[in-house]
């Protein structure tokens, strides 16, 4: 019997039967559906990650001022001597900084005509921009002179503009930040939420000598101050060496013994961001078991209702052996009545698969990422649920004896 | 000596268990049915008629002895090779029909061309005209509940046919019909048996075996009686 025969036929039987089979099938729908939300969060979860890691720079290595935790003992960032631009240079002579950019932040208040905006500000150089892969989309960002100098220029986030500009071209604006004004060369293309949650558009940002010599100022004991370096590890450096190597040199550099504690710390966001994410993707792991399970009590469903339909219809299968039907025909027609209920159910499986996607995006703040694959799998999922439970029952009708199947009361 | 049999049955017994009683339903059978026979096993329930036949149908094997059809021995082919002789050589009717009853009567005669592996044949065509055969041409799109007992026989019968078979076995083809339709059902199987098909029939009315050139007896898992009818 052709293999298109058997379908067409076992379509018939599910109809037949409608209530039956759509009661059989709910397991099968419920399974695939979560397993399709559930692998939609893993994607999403991992999607977010990688942005966030890409965006953040993948093979950037930060450095900060103040102990990492050693011994119990947590010093807080800030309270270390800060680093100074000469470290900044000294860092550029390395062979594997690509590229290096010192930072100084702070909380401001903005001022645009009758508008006040309360942003954090960032002091940094041009670098900055390499590092972060960030552009922009009017207008420029500073020039090495212009960085150089300290001169009163600005480039702004997209919620800048929003909030302080109303959404029009702020290029060759004047704003006032902390009472200081600064023109505004350029807006920088959108990057959205960051991974703790805040608005990484909603950012001034100003050449490093700017900010600190007239807006934040210099630190009291070291002047020249940076609070944060940004090193872009060059392209055929090893991010792990050259964090170990960063490490030592930065130890040799501050004067630090043998044997003592790091009065600075160098991590690399990407570790950053996965550590933050490891509960999320525990919980993955969770819900996805949770899913193979639903996946597996449907499967044992249907293999129940398969077992039903063979003792229900023994005199048919004994009919059709008459007939003619070899032991291999009866099992096709069995087999393609479980992959016909199963590949309905996760057809209308995945349906509610992108519903529940959608649902959890929208309500739960997860973010979901359904792919090809992830359908391809759900509905692969299913039918193999549909080959392993039908494939006990199907065999049992097969090896039927024909005459006891004939006379089956 | 006539031809070769078509079926030869050779010193069969067939010996039941249930629970811990052992019904004997044949005592050491030999038979031989040329082609082109048309043959009425008699015999009153559990003269092992029916047993014989479901050994002839390649439907069960025998406890003991050898059952041919067409010179072969059932006792050694596969399961498969069995089905394909039941879908290729043999022709069943059944007491109750045994129709699917959400099937129409098309699909009903087309059923055992889906399991036929060897030919290349228009399934449709081929059921289309056994539906004519059987007079029924043009209740092809009826399903077995709208038929009366007499046209589902015919169904039946068409769907017997549906394979090209040698042998139609018959196990009380008549049973669930009144006598009018009974008559009508055995003069199609006398006509199919002109055409060269052999027929063996089971059934405990006597008048249904007039129908019969050869009438054989059963009597506790023996042949009894075994008399031609001089034509």
């Amino acid at each position: 019997m052709k293999f298109s025969v058997a379908i067409a036929s076992a379509i018939e039987a599910l109809f037949a039967n409608l209530l039956r089979s759509f009661l059989t099938m709910l397991g099968i729908i419920i399974g695939v559906a979560s397993v399709m939300t559930m692998m939609a969060m893993g994607e999403g979860a991992k999607a977010r990650i990688d942005e966030q890691i890409s965006a953040l720079g993948a093979s950037t290595l930060t450095l900060r001022p103040g102990a990492m935790r050693r011994g119990g003992r947590s010093m807080g960032a800030g309270a270390a001597t800060p680093f100074t631009e000469a470290d900044l240079d000294a860092l550029a002579a390395l062979p594997y900084a690509g590229a290096v950019s010192g930072q100084l932040s702070s909380s401001v208040t903005a001022v645009s005509g009758q508008t006040n905006w309360s942003t954090s500000l960032t002091g940094t150089d041009d670098a900055y921009f390499e590092i972060h892969d960030w552009h922009p989309v009017e207008g420029r960002i500073f020039t090495p002179r212009e960085v150089r100098t300290g001169a009163a220029v600005a480039v702004v986030g997209k919620s800048i503009v929003e909030n302080l500009f109303d959404g029009t071209d702020p290029v060759g604006q004047r704003i006032r930040v902390n009472n200081v004004p600064v023109s505004v060369i350029g807006v920088l293309e959108e990057k959205g939420q960051s991974s703790f949650g805040s608005d990484r558009d909603d950012v001034i940002i100003i050449p490093l000598r700017t900010a600190r010599n007239r807006i934040i100022g210099a630190h009291r004991t070291t002047p020249k101050n940076v609070s944060r370096i940004e090193v872009m590890v060059a392209d055929g450096y090893d991010l792990k060496e050259a964090q170990n190597e960063l490490v030592e040199y930065m130890r040799d550099r501050r004067h630090i013994k043998a044997g003592g504690d790091d009065d600075f710390m160098v991590f690399n966001i990407a570790d950053f961001v996965r550590a933050r994410s490891a509960t999320q993707a525990t919980m993955g792991v969770l819900l996805a078991f949770m899913a193979a399970v639903a996946l597996f009590v449907g499967g044992v469903g249907v293999m129940n209702i398969m077992l039903v339909s063979v003792t229900e219809r023994t005199r048919e299968i004994g009919l059709r052996m008459a007939l003619g039907a070899r032991g291999s025909d009866i099992m096709v027609q069995f087999l393609a009545e479980a992959l016909v209920l199963c590949g309905t159910g996760g057809l209308i499986g995945v349906t509610l698969g992108f519903a529940g996607s959608w649902i959890a995006a929208k309500t739960g703040g997860w973010e979901m990422a359904i792919s090809p694959q992830i359908t391809l799998i759900s509905l692969g999922a299913a039918v193999a649920v549909g080959l392993f439970f039908g494939y006990f029952p199907a065999r049992r009708a097969a090896r039927l004896n024909p005459i006891d199947a004939l006379r089956y009361e | 000596m006539g031809p070769a049999p078509i079926i030869e049955a050779r010193q069969v017994t067939k010996v039941y268990t249930m629970g811990d009683q052992k019904v004997h339903a044949l005592r050491g059978i030999d038979l031989e049915i040329a082609p082109g026979e048309f043959t009425a096993i008699m015999g009153p329930s559990g003269s092992g008629k029916s047993t014989l036949m479901n050994l002839i149908g390649a439907l069960d094997q025998p406890t003991s002895g050898d059952m041919l059809i067409e010179g072969h021995s059932l006792s050694t082919m596969r399961p498969d090779d069995l089905a394909d002789l039941r879908n290729r050589t043999l022709g069943f009717v059944f007491q109750q029909f045994n129709l699917l009853p959400r099937a129409n009567a098309l699909q009903n005669v087309k059923l055992p061309l889906r399991y036929a592996r060897h030919e290349h044949i228009d399934a449709d065509a081929r059921a289309r005209e056994c539906l004519e055969l059987v007079g029924l041409g043009e209740r092809m799109d009826h399903r077995p509940a709208q038929l009366s007992g007499g046209q589902q026989q015919r169904v039946a019968i068409a769907r017997a046919l549906a394979g090209k078979p040698h042998i139609i076995l018959a196990d009380e083809p008549t049973g669930a019909l009144d006598t009018k339709t009974s008559a009508d059902i055995m003069e199609l199987l006398v006509t199919l048996n002109a055409s060269g098909i052999t027929i063996i029939l089971v059934t405990h009315e006597p008048e249904v075996a007039e129908f019969a050139q050869r009438q054989i007896h059963f009597r506790d898992g023996l042949i009894e009686s075994d008399e031609r009818r001089a034509s």
